[in-house]
């Protein structure tokens, strides 16, 4: 089985979809002899050609305005945003049209495009190529929303997305593209939307979180350890629709909480888990649920890395919970 | 300014040399359904000052834009709308009864009154889904018209919109990718003089809205939008044109917004009335009328009998409406996403409970 980082595993998606299936058409801007700014479509003109791999004009409303109505007349498209902060001149084509089409025709036209962006901070990008505004988008009925940690459940979680039949926002961890590589099987392999992974189990506090928020969620669960905190670590990979299951049965075992989230913490989906968690699960606290996210500020340039949440943070959280 | 195309004057005089080649029996059709949409808006409005339905958006004055638009049209081509095409909606065989549904939000609409009235979509009509943000379905239109030339079809795409819409951003993005990817599509500004209260003319610093096709390396023309067959001409060789490999054309169709924006608004606040009665001297209906009695096709007993049996339609479809029941509270959970998600199972599940109880 070949080792990929996320970026060739999105790249090994892309090329085996498109492979199998003839309807499935990338646009975007710098995606065709450019391979992508981040190079996940490397090689995918070459060998699709320029009707299949679209270098788009620098318009984001076009480009997902256009994705909808190539998705009604039948074809398969993955737009890609460049960056997720850029998203927002196509806002209007997500949220007020292709979230909305199967509802308001009575079912009769799905709108099955799936959007692929990269998002987060970490990489020096400063205010307009760091954020994650996920909530944004995870809080309109009709959109899912999916976020991988890590190569083998980026392609596996990929594929599910484009064969969704449902608009899907797939937000990749660009800080994290390559920061490691795993075995990611060829040819046919899907993960199931909705589906949560406990990463590491734990006994004695659970740790939700998502995306390259995972990696600084297990470094503090090993740091715990050593202190004699037993951390579970649940990648959720897809925020709508959320693995509850996941969720409840963790917390019942821990009692509990610590929600980690690279967004800011106000109104970020932390607070939905919170709230879901107080909806369902009461009884089963020991604790206050205790959030570690992104700053309630706009993103910074310079301190990047006190803004986003680290291992450090995280730990003080779960010794927080731990003790209470 | 682009020359504008006319084929019947205001009296109805016309050059033989210009008529379209239509048959006595298509442009009688065309008479039908210009005076079923009136018919409809007449009856429309006057239900919703009964309060009988909340809402509607008549055309009136902009009956040969959509007709003579959506005629040259195939079954397997598409109608991407704005929200005042009733009259393309009928003509592309939603029924009235369907219409009127819509207008009443009752268990027999198929969006299962998920939307305010004149929202249309039919699947089988290939007419999609209407939405209010204006011009957010020019970018839809050129996505249907491209994939249909990537895939190497002989489908159009057209695109309906107002000149308000023309300011958004999404009417410069899709005239430019059009352009680009010389997508199968035909874009049809109704340009009725009036986005709600702000005139054309303080809308963009251009005189006409065809001219503004240049900049993205295709062709405008501009039509007389209250003469059908000049509107139906125009339409037939953009949607020829877009059909065979042609690329997309812009038409701007120069017509009036007779009545309100909406029922919820008062036209009387912002605009003359002598302007109102320049422009009902131009009624599109009244024009075509005139051309038809030229022809010596039209007679008073005709006019009568088309005008009884679109009355007699939209009554059956209002008679129909208001017999049905409004959609069970339980379909507002539905068609979110494909599977219902166990968050919604659990909202359904709750607030039927509730509605039991109370």
């Amino acid at each position: 089985m070949p080792e990929m980082n996320i970026v060739q595993a999105v790249n090994s998606a892309l090329l085996e979809e498109m492979q199998r299936d003839d309807r499935v058409i990338l646009l975007g801007e710098d995606i065709g002899k450019n391979g992508g700014v981040f190079r996940c479509t490397e090689g995918l003109f070459e060998e699709f050609g320029p009707d299949r791999v679209i270098d788009t004009p620098l318009a984001e409303s076009g480009i997902i305005g256009a994705s909808i109505g190539m998705a009604f007349y039948g074809l398969r498209p993955v737009p890609e945003i460049q960056f997720l902060d850029f998203i927002y001149p196509a806002f209007d084509q997500i949220v007020s049209e292709a979230a909305k089409f199967r509802y308001r025709s009575g079912g009769e036209y799905p709108c099955q495009i799936t959007i692929r962006s990269p998002y987060g901070g970490g990489i020096k990008g400063g205010h307009y190529h760091s954020q994650s505004t996920e909530t944004y988008f995870a809080h309109t009925p009709g959109l899912k929303v999916v976020i991988p940690s890590a190569p083998y459940d980026t392609k596996g979680l990929l594929l599910s997305s484009i064969r969704d039949p449902d608009p899907v926002l797939f937000l990749e961890p660009k800080r994290i593209y390559r920061a490691g590589r795993e075995e990611v099987p060829e040819g046919e392999f899907t993960i199931p939307l909705g589906e949560a992974k406990v990463v590491r189990e734990g006994a004695d506090v659970s740790i939700f979180a998502y995306g390259a928020m995972i990696s600084q969620c297990t470094g503090a669960a090993e740091q715990a350890e050593e202190v004699g905190i037993s951390c579970e670590v649940v990648d959720l990979r897809t925020l709508v629709p959320l693995d509850i299951d996941a969720v409840l049965d963790s917390v019942r075992k821990t009692g509990r909480v610590v929600i980690v989230y690279e967004a800011t913490k106000f109104l970020g989906y932390g607070a939905e888990i919170a709230a879901i968690l107080a909806e369902k699960a009461i009884e089963s606290l020991e604790a206050p649920i205790l959030r570690v996210a992104g700053l309630d500020t706009p993103f910074p340039y310079t301190h990047e890395n006190l803004y986003l949440p680290d291992a450090g943070r995280i730990l003080d959280a779960v010794e927080k919970v731990y003790s209470f | 300014m682009t020359k504008l195309l006319r084929v019947v004057s205001p009296d109805g005089k016309y050059k033989e040399k210009d008529e379209p080649p239509l048959s006595e029996e298509e442009l009688l059709k065309m008479y039908r359904y210009m005076m079923l949409t009136r018919a409809l808006d007449t009856r429309g409005m006057a239900l919703q000052r009964q309060g009988r339905i909340g809402f509607y958006v008549p055309s009136s004055g902009e009956e040969a834009v959509q007709i003579g638009s959506s005629f040259p049209l195939e079954p397997r081509d598409w109608i991407v709308p704005a929200y005042r095409e009733q009259g393309a909606a009928l003509l592309r065989g939603i029924p009235m009864a369907g219409i009127m549904a819509q207008l009443y939000g009752n268990e027999e609409d198929t969006a299962k009154g998920r939307q305010m009235p004149n929202h249309f979509t039919s699947r089988a009509a290939h007419f999609v889904p209407t939405s209010s943000p204006v011009g957010t379905q020019i970018p839809i239109a050129v996505g249907l018209g491209w994939a249909a030339r990537i895939r190497g079809d002989n489908v159009v795409a057209l695109g309906y919109f107002g000149d308000g819409a023309t300011s958004q951003g999404d009417f410069h993005a899709a005239m430019n990718f059009a352009g680009l990817f010389q997508a199968n599509t035909v874009f049809v500004c109704k340009n009725n003089q009036w986005a709600i209260s702000v005139p054309f003319g303080n809308q963009t610093g251009t005189n006409e809205v065809a001219i503004k096709a240049q900049a993205y390396g295709f062709e405008g023309v501009r039509v007389d939008g209250n003469d059908v067959l000049a509107v139906y001409q125009a339409s037939k060789e953009a949607i020829d044109k877009a059909r065979f490999g042609g690329g997309p054309t812009l038409i701007e169709a120069v017509t009036y917004r007779m009545g309100p924006h909406t029922s919820s608004d008062d036209p009387t606040r912002y605009r003359d009335e002598a302007e109102v009665e320049k422009w009902r001297k131009k009624d599109p209906i009244v024009r075509f009328q005139r051309y038809l009695k030229e022809k010596g096709i039209w007679n008073e007993e005709m006019e009568v009998e088309i005008r009884q049996e679109a009355e007699a339609q939209v009554e059956e479809a209002v008679v129909r409406a208001e017999k049905r029941g409004l959609p069970s509270p339980a379909t507002l959970f539905d068609d979110v996403y494909a599977e219902m998600p166990w968050h919604i199972k659990e909202a359904k599940e709750a607030f039927l409970e509730y509605l039991e109880k109370s």
